[in-house]
């Protein structure tokens, strides 16, 4: 066992922690662990209070208006073979802050009984606050059951808000289904950037359903994705522009081995003024990429494992 | 040095065996700046791409500092010391010009000491550093960054597939200065750029004509470009940049 601030956690549960949440010891701000199915640590701030949910699992945390340059660490580890949770945390983001939340899962499964872990996030951000959310999936061990995470994030953005999200999963995670809904009120703006790997039999969903409803608002959702192996994913985003606004939506992805990969960009414009774009390519690694870093000595391996790091980077 | 012995290299097209390369053999010496110039078509990055393992003869040797490397690959050709910038340089996605330049010279650079490679090919360091090696750079700046990756792997043989292609004049003044430089402090290494421009013609030691895949004349610099002059095989510079512009 490792110390960990007043608490104790074993070693895997440490590691966990510093992949999902870069974590090496207890953060600064305010911050909530969560271990096996249970609150390990918790702690609030003047600005930031978090506090469990009555009758469900999960927490409420609120952000007092005008908090500036705070953070709120809420990482989830699982190392117990066969637990199964459903966790609901919601966010309540008071006018004007501006706020760092880092979330993130991480399971390591050593026996043969599926662990999951399914997070409901919502996100209730006030008039002109701006929020940067990194959420880090990661999965481990050499157990036979899976490592299934199912994440649903709903964001209900108010006048002026800004959110920045940024969601990477890039190793170890058998199955997964996330789902994304965003409303955005007039002059706010979102921002997606999703990074994805998948390799062995892994399958990976991701749907976004993202309502521009008031003028100004804008959404940018990107994601760029490997497949390796014989993993699938599925990449689904909505733009939906109900009001005068401008929504973009881009899914760039490399195949490799037998990977497959569906993208359904969808676009629906309501309004005369909604400005919408959408791209999607899908390819193998460019056999020219791959030449010109071999000459400059790397080898055929080297040479894709740098060009997959940079582009997932 | 470089020998290349009785390079043959041929493609299939519509069904007939079409050569590209017809017994070439010649020697590139040590410490020597040449240009393989000649006709569009007659086999010059052929031969360039040959010499860095990117194709295949069908008959022939290479041999490095004596050592067979025919059968060598691109991997283990770069290593042994050839570099190679091609003609119309790669994009990545997400790697950034530093993570090249540090690719290329095989250890970790600091970023200063990456930055002298862009400073070398006249860019202005510190706005590419970080940049990504992807479509919001022009041609000109990927040609300048693709020269800098050789710059930065130090090359006994350092091969560049017609450096000229895709610059504008003012750049081109600069590129010529940077082979200048280069050639002053050729130490135990050889150059061989793949050019029709004239006033890359002028800084060679030696000059190669290859037509239609065969070495036609090889010489001095002094003995070769008078015969040239007014040819397809040297181009003055405002042609080049002509050219490049309607690009």
């Amino acid at each position: 066992m490792v110390q960990f601030g007043n608490i104790q956690i074993d070693e895997i549960q440490m590691r966990l922690l510093k992949e999902v949440a870069d974590l090496h010891s207890v953060p600064e701000g305010a911050f909530n662990i969560r271990s096996n199915g249970k609150s390990a640590a918790r702690f609030s701030t003047a600005n930031i209070e978090i506090e469990p949910k009555e009758g469900a699992s999960g927490i409420d945390v609120h952000i007092k208006p005008g908090t500036k340059n705070e953070s709120v660490h809420i990482p989830v580890v699982m190392t117990q073979s066969g637990l199964t949770e459903l966790v609901y945390n919601d966010f309540h983001i008071g006018e004007g802050a501006d706020v760092t939340i880092v979330a993130g899962c991480g399971i390591d499964n050593c026996g043969p009984k599926d662990s999951e872990h399914d997070g409901i996030h919502r996100f209730y951000v006030g008039k002109g606050a701006k929020v940067r959310y990194v959420e880090k999936h990661y999965g481990s061990g050499t157990g036979s059951g899976k490592r299934i995470l199912n994440p649903g994030t709903e964001v209900y953005m108010e006048e002026d808000s800004t959110m920045e999200m940024e969601m990477v999963q890039i190793k170890g995670v058998d199955d997964t289904d996330r789902t994304t809904t965003a409303d955005l009120a007039a002059g706010a703006k979102l921002v997606v950037r999703e990074r994805l790997m998948t390799h062995d039999k892994q399958r990976a969903i991701s749907t976004y359903v993202v309502n521009l409803n008031g003028a100004g608002a804008t959404a940018d959702v990107v994601s760029r994705s490997v497949a390796r192996d014989d993993s699938y994913q599925k990449f689904d985003a909505k733009i939906i522009g109900n009001a005068p606004c401008s929504g973009h939506t881009e899914c760039d992805s490399i195949i490799m081995d037998n990977g497959r990969i569906l993208a359904v960009p969808g676009l629906e414009a309501n309004d005369v003024d909604a400005a919408l774009v959408h791209e999607a390519a899908i390819g193998k690694i460019a056999g020219d990429q791959i030449i010109k870093l071999m000459t400059l000595g790397l080898t055929e391996q080297e040479a894709e494992e740098q060009i997959i790091n940079g582009f997932l980077k | 040095m470089l020998e290349l012995k009785n390079i043959s290299f041929g493609v299939e097209d519509d069904g007939q065996e079409k050569e590209i390369i017809r017994d070439v053999s010649l020697t590139l010496p040590d410490n020597k700046l040449i240009v393989v110039t000649g006709p569009n078509g007659g086999g010059k990055s052929t031969l360039a791409r040959i010499i860095a393992g990117i194709e295949t003869p069908s008959s022939g040797q290479i041999l490095l500092d004596g050592e067979d490397i025919t059968h060598l690959s691109i991997t283990e050709r770069a290593k042994k010391g050839i570099g190679f910038a091609f003609q119309q340089p790669v994009r990545f996605k997400g790697l950034q010009v530093l993570d090249l330049i540090r690719l290329a010279a095989g250890k970790h650079l600091t970023v200063m000491d990456a930055c002298s490679y862009l400073s070398k090919v006249g860019l202005c360091a510190r706005d590419y550093i970080n940049r990504e090696v992807n479509s919001s750079l022009s041609g000109g700046e990927l040609k300048r960054i693709e020269i800098a990756t050789v710059l930065a792997k130090a090359p006994s043989l350092a091969i560049f597939d017609e450096p000229e292609a895709g610059i504008d004049l003012w750049s081109f003044q600069n590129l010529i200065e940077v082979f200048q430089r280069l050639r002053e402090h050729i130490k135990d290494s050889s150059i061989l750029i793949i050019s029709h421009q004239e006033r890359i013609l002028n800084i060679a030691d030696e000059i190669i004509v290859l037509r239609d895949g065969q070495l036609v004349r090889r010489g001095s610099r002094d003995e070769i470009l008078p015969e040239l002059i007014g040819t397809s095989a040297a181009i003055p510079a405002c042609r080049v940049a002509e050219e490049s512009e309607a690009m």
